[in-house]
């Protein structure tokens, strides 16, 4: 399909090809639109007040529109490209002794990231995030899928790779619950948007223990609510492979079914946490000291011992923490 | 010289994510000055003389800040020149969303922030819709759903700028912009040069001081709503 076929085509045809292009005419405030007429006779009977509200004048309105096309396609085929390795090349660290390793880290994996404030695990996370090649105060290199990224797609911030979950985030948007979600599916470009968005509330409301109605404004959901469905939105719609956790506040989540989720859903999460239930129950913990990654430590067979002790001990506050909350008393043998 | 044109709303961070660029791009040897337009007080000023980069204001007063940002802003660059930079940055807040001092052949860079709501990309005009770069601000503190459908948003009115979120408290994302920036190209004078899409418009009794109301006080550009 060349750009002028395009232009050649009835709207009716086009909305129904490229059910996007909606978003490209209400953008323009839906002006009068006949079905049957053609796309390039739309756009030219375009007023010169409407263009000039657009911010567009005659010739650049077509470039916009095809533009547009040209991204939405680019996106819906970004979405089925699987990122399935990323590996950070070791750099050097903040006193220039090199960094000698390289780290894999692959979809499906939770990795945890360990080191004191101030050690450098927001550098790592950056130089992921950018893509680094060399060029960031690390000297690190990121691959994606064992290759260099291209240096055009890297400039045109097209590859979010990371999607960060962290306890300063808020929502900010006016709406309820379901249509939050609504908004955030179509802009994923996703076919079932109804489908999507029900799977995305019942897991929501799974991990926060208290329901929630899909009418609520996400802005009145509890903190444990909202920290839910943030999770559940990530894990199902974002368009990210890594998923960097800022750690998960022990209130109103069930963290080992929030993380088991993510991990499901393919995703590489990276978690900075000193917790030591969620820093086992990676794979791998990352040191971070002076800048630069110090070790990677497999979790041992005695640790995995020691999780099933936590994982014990946990249910078990989990269960004193529910009678409290209940108004009961507690006994030593709950 | 190379030059660039930075333009966003007011309080989107403009002012805190060239900062973060300049730290960045002064550590590799760039020698880069700011010229700062703005309305009626400039406390930016001293954000920048705090980091050693030399930096002009233009207060706009009452005239259009754009108007008065586009015959200005060749002088800026001669005083650039002059002052021997390699890479000027001019820094306009786009007062009213219908702004654009975007400048045909000149790197333009429009800084948003995400807390601005979903719909704002929507509402402004040329100064976003015609930028090379959209810089999304403030994604720290909102959640990730929220930071991708704003960026779904940009890229609907704007496909194809390169959209980077930059957080202008920690620096993170502004090495992508960094190497934006590097790519601008050089400029001798902009005497000739065309902007990318006309400024807002009047010329009516109201530009030149008018503050009755009244059709007899109205003379001039003039235009009436249709409440029919």
């Amino acid at each position: 399909m060349t750009d002028r076929d395009l232009l050649q085509w009835p709207c009716a045809r086009l909305l129904d090809q490229h059910p996007y292009a909606r978003d490209f005419f209400s953008a323009c405030g839906n002006p009068a639109m006949d079905r049957q007429q053609t796309l390039g006779d739309f756009l030219a009977g375009l007023t010169p007040d409407r263009l000039d509200a657009l911010g567009m004048d005659r010739t650049t309105v077509v470039e916009q529109f095809l533009a547009f096309i040209h991204q939405m396609q680019r996106l819906q085929a970004d979405r089925d490209t699987a990122i399935r390795s990323v590996t950070v090349v070791g750099g050097h660290d903040k006193d220039g002794r090199p960094e000698d390793l390289q780290v894999t880290l692959s979809a499906g994996e939770m990795i945890a990231v360990v080191g004191p404030t101030g050690a450098g695990k927001s550098l790592l996370l950056a130089d992921i995030e950018s893509l680094a090649q060399g060029d960031t105060p690390s000297g690190r290199r990121i691959l994606i899928n064992d290759r260099p990224p291209d240096e055009a797609q890297r400039l045109s911030g097209e590859h979010r790779l990371v999607a960060q979950l962290s306890q300063n985030m808020n929502f900010v948007m006016d709406l309820s619950a379901h249509e939050f979600l609504s908004l955030h599916a179509e802009s994923r470009l996703v076919d079932n948007v109804a489908g999507v968005v029900d799977q995305i509330l019942q897991t929501a409301v799974a991990l926060a223990g208290e329901p929630f109605d899909a009418k609520t404004p996400v802005t009145a959901l509890s903190g444990g609510q909202s920290r839910a469905l943030m999770i559940a939105d990530v894990a199902c719609l974002s368009a990210s492979p890594i998923v960097l956790i800022d750690e998960i506040e022990n209130a109103g989540v069930d963290r080992r079914q929030a993380l088991g989720l993510l991990v499901k859903k393919e995703k590489i999460v990276l978690m900075a946490t000193h917790d030591p239930l969620l820093a086992l129950s990676g794979s791998r913990r990352l040191v971070i000291r002076n800048g630069g990654i110090d070790a990677v430590l497999d979790t041992s067979d005695e640790e995995r011992i020691l999780l099933q002790q936590l994982d014990t001990m946990d249910a078990r506050l989990t269960t004193l923490r529910n009678r409290i909350r209940q108004g009961k008393r507690l006994s030593l043998t709950h | 010289m190379k030059l660039v044109t930075v333009a966003g709303p007011p309080s989107s961070g403009k002012t805190s994510v060239i900062l973060r660029a300049a730290e960045g791009l002064r550590a590799s040897g760039t020698h880069l000055g700011v010229v700062k337009f703005d309305c009626l007080s400039g406390d930016d000023e001293k954000r920048y003389q705090q980091a050693g980069i030399p930096v002009k204001t233009g207060l706009a007063g009452a005239l259009c800040p754009d108007h008065f940002f586009i015959t200005n802003i060749d002088a800026c660059v001669q005083w650039g020149k002059k002052s021997g930079l390699d890479l000027l940055i001019s820094e306009s807040a786009g007062l009213c969303n219908r702004c654009s001092p975007h400048i045909r052949k000149v790197l333009a860079v429009c800084v948003v922030d995400n807390l601005s709501g979903v719909n704002t990309p929507r509402k402004i005009g040329p100064m976003l819709k015609t930028a090379d770069v959209v810089v999304v601000t403030k994604g720290d503190i909102v959640s990730q759903a929220e930071r991708e459908v704003f960026a779904f948003r940009v890229k609907q009115v704007n496909p194809k700028a390169a959209v980077l979120p930059v957080n202008g408290l920690t620096g993170q994302g502004s090495l992508l912009l960094q190497r934006h920036l590097e790519t601008a190209r050089d400029v001798e004078t902009l005497q000739d040069a065309r902007l990318r899409f006309s400024m807002p418009s009047a010329l009516c009794s109201y530009c030149l001081g008018e503050t009755r109301i009244g059709p007899d006080c109205q003379v001039g550009n003039l235009k009436m709503m249709d409440l029919s």
